[in-house]
């Protein structure tokens, strides 16, 4: 992990694979060689065996998560999406035509408290690739405990567990590893510069075991995560400095 | 008019009767005993019983919820048959082939039927023949309260009247006219000439036949293969709330042993709680895929068993598999491991009982082209119906509702500039678009509009999808509307 970000500044081999095209972004001039601002691989901090890992969305209606989260999910076997019901009305229902190909199970919950019994449930079942359950707000059934349940039987079972919240407070929790995303401006569309391109986000890695806390700006093309530049912040060596 | 009588303010003594509406007037539907021995019959007029005595009282009856009962009864009597049938409206017809040493024996069968009617307020007359239409006969015509006949069947028939063969009115009255009285003497005429005078398809020869089981006479609901059951009698009822779940412990290993020996698997399950008072209560369940796994199957149940509500007290239970398949002993693999595919179908079972089935969905693609039409979902315990979808663009989140946003666009088909969505203000950064979709007007109505999608990212880079409804000269309506559909990840 450590070894694959210090590459950052040097890097440039994916700068020919990409067509140079018009910048939207004034803040990637001071990166002649990479107009698209797309960087070097970069590779998940994961945790070393499947746990549960906290995502917290900035807002509900950024939507940007999910493309960060389907990303790096497994979808060799089915995957069970539990939504509870205020997060279906504000930041909508998933769309599967948009999930990209897996077997899928979604369940609507009519609260956090449904919802976290379905994840559990789902996580003692060792025939599925992923458990997600997204919660809106604080609900007073999510507390230390119930995070903590849902990390313990993510680790029995070997099933790797998000937690997505939106709207939400960072509380105390029982997660591995705790995530902050954030959609960024994508990445130059080779084809047409006034297009999005391909999704980019923040992530800011804010609690982890086993793992430096970071933050990056990267974005996912052709299957594999890379460093993009973050917004505001000027150059992927800015990013580099501001997380070390 | 028991029913009536378990409800009203008059005494058994009483003169009434209870009156149905008829062409000319109320007729009289039933009687009570005082009121038959004031000479009022059921099927008379009640202006004619009232002429013979004045003081008859008249309650109007209630044929529909009498019919109600007997069905309730039926069901209730499921108890002691897997096959009930209600026939006409008062009486329930029982197959109790091999039945009876459940219970000590024909006599004892039928007077626990005796009984156990007695004890919900209900007087029977119980028959048990060889055929239905003996057996109906001699319940109906029959002197005892309780027959049961075997060999002698004719015999006990003979001595009574030819409308207990239940012919046509018309053929009873011939008969009649006939000197026929009685079935004894219609048997003992030669078969030749009734038959050359009876020539329509109820004549007294079949119905003879059919009693006398020469002919057959199925029972009409009788099910081909009878579903995998498993039954507990209570010695007495219990009105504690764990007592079906107790119940449960017993029948689970009684059904999955009849599953294995018939290679089955149950796909709905259904535990019925007989209550003394002679209602039931039901709890059902479905799985996914074909099961009989005991430790499963009692997962599933249990809490729906659980609030089974006892009421005045269960005495008897009974375990059904409604719907069963086909299901082939089967190892999962050498080393003992569940198989993923039946531990998901597990899953999902155990999720849409508590949550219902439909909160638990897996996706199912339709063939259209807007967006909401062509991803659909179905329960997760149905099976998927194939589908050619095509793949493009879409977003990873849909709201239910498109909701109305205000858009600064360059009009009239301009690419949107700035929009406002529940309240805040969002400047488009890069727009690509549109992708225009047709309403599908096999479908819809006339004024339906088409729409413009746009796939738009705002200047923090949020992604959403927005569509246009309509054009400005598209003669469907005023200026076009702007919806927000969906979010990208």
């Amino acid at each position: 992990m450590a070894g694959s970000l210090s590459l950052v500044a040097a890097g440039g081999s994916r700068a020919a694979e990409i067509p140079a095209s018009g910048s939207d972004h004034p803040q990637d001039g001071r990166l002649p060689s990479r107009p698209s601002g797309l960087g070097e691989p970069w590779q998940v901090p994961a945790p070393p065996s499947p746990t549960l890992s906290e995502l917290f969305a900035t807002s509900p209606r950024d939507a940007g998560w999910t493309g960060f989260l389907l990303a790096q999910a497994d979808r060799s076997k089915p995957v069970l999406w539990v939504q509870d019901r205020m997060a279906i009305v504000e930041s909508g229902r998933i769309y599967p035509p948009g999930l990209g190909c897996g077997e899928l199970i979604h369940v609507e919950a009519r609260d956090a408290k449904l919802a976290l019994w379905a994840m559990e449930e789902g996580l003692r079942c060792s025939g599925l690739s992923g458990v997600i359950g997204e919660l809106w707000g604080d609900p007073a059934a999510l507390g230390f405990t119930a995070t903590r349940r849902l990390a313990v039987a993510a680790e029995r079972s070997r099933v790797p567990c998000w937690l997505v919240r939106l709207a939400a407070t960072a509380n105390l929790s029982g997660a591995r590893m705790r995530w902050r995303i954030a959609s960024m401006p994508s990445i130059a569309n080779p084809f047409d510069p006034r297009a999005p391109g391909s999704p980019a986000w923040e992530a800011e890695l804010f609690r982890a075991r086993g793992h430096q806390p970071g933050r990056w700006g990267v974005a996912h093309e052709a299957d594999t995560f890379h460093l993009a530049a973050a917004p505001g912040r000027g150059t992927l060596v800015e990013v580099e400095r501001i997380r070390a | 008019m028991e029913r009536w009588s378990r409800s009203s303010e008059f005494g058994p003594d009483d003169p009434v009767v209870l009156t149905i509406e008829g062409t000319h007037g109320p007729i009289i539907h039933a009687v009570t005993p005082a009121a038959a021995e004031r000479g009022a019959r059921p099927g008379s007029r009640l202006t004619d019983a009232r002429a013979i005595d004045p003081a008859l009282v008249a309650v109007p009856g209630d044929p529909a919820g009498d019919e109600a009962l007997v069905e309730r009864l039926a069901r209730w009597a499921g108890r002691w048959s897997p096959l009930v049938e209600v026939d006409g409206a008062n009486a329930l017809r029982l197959d109790v082939t091999g039945v009876a040493h459940l219970f000590g024996g024909e006599r004892k069968l039928v007077a626990d039927i005796q009984t156990r009617f007695a004890v919900a307020g209900l007087s029977t007359r119980v028959a048990m023949a060889p055929t239905a239409a003996a057996a109906w006969a001699l319940a109906h015509y029959g002197n005892a309260a309780a027959v049961i006949c075997g060999k002698d069947t004719g015999a006990k028939l003979a001595d009574l009247p030819v409308a207990a063969l239940r012919l046509p009115p018309e053929a009873t009255r011939t008969l009649e006219r006939l000197g026929l009285k009685t079935v004894g003497t219609l048997a003992g005429i030669e078969r030749r000439s009734l038959a050359r005078r009876f020539r329509e398809a109820d004549n007294p020869v079949d119905a003879l036949d059919r009693a006398l089981g020469r002919k057959p006479e199925p029972l009409t609901a009788v099910p081909t293969s009878r579903p995998p059951r498993a039954l507990l009698k209570l010695e007495e009822p219990a009105t504690r709330p764990e007592a079906p779940s107790q119940a449960l412990e017993r029948l689970i290993p009684d059904l999955v042993q009849q599953l294995q020996r018939r290679h089955l698997g149950v796909r709905r399950l259904t535990l019925i709680g007989f209550r003394v008072d002679g209602s039931i209560g039901v709890a059902s369940v479905a799985t996914s895929i074909p099961s009989r796994e005991p430790k499963h199957l009692h997962r599933l149940i249990a809490d729906k068993a659980a609030a089974l509500d006892p009421g005045f007290g269960f005495d008897a239970f009974a375990l059904e598999a409604n719907w069963t398949e086909t299901l082939a002993s089967a190892q999962d693999s050498l080393v003992g491991e569940p198989s993923g595919q039946r531990e998901v179908a597990r899953l999902v079972d155990r999720l849409s009982v508590k949550l219902g089935s439909d909160k638990v969905r897996r996706p199912q693609p339709h063939e259209s082209h807007l967006p909401e039409r062509a991803s659909g979902w179905r329960p997760a315990l149905e099976k998927a119906e194939p589908v050619d979808a095509p793949a493009p663009v879409r977003p990873q989140r849909m709201l239910d509702r498109p909701e109305a946003i205000a858009v600064v666009y360059a009009t009239p088909e301009g690419v949107p500039r700035r929009f406002v969505w529940r309240r805040a203000v969002h400047d488009i950064a890069r727009v690509e678009g549109p992708e225009r979709i047709a309403p599908e007007w096999w479908r819809e109505r006339s004024t339906a509009r088409l729409r413009d999608y746009y796939r738009i990212e705002d200047q923090t880079g949020r992604r959403y999808w927005i569509y246009r409804e309509g054009m400005i000269s598209d003669g469907r309506g005023g200026l076009p509307e702007w919806y927000m559909h969906g979010l990208f990840g």
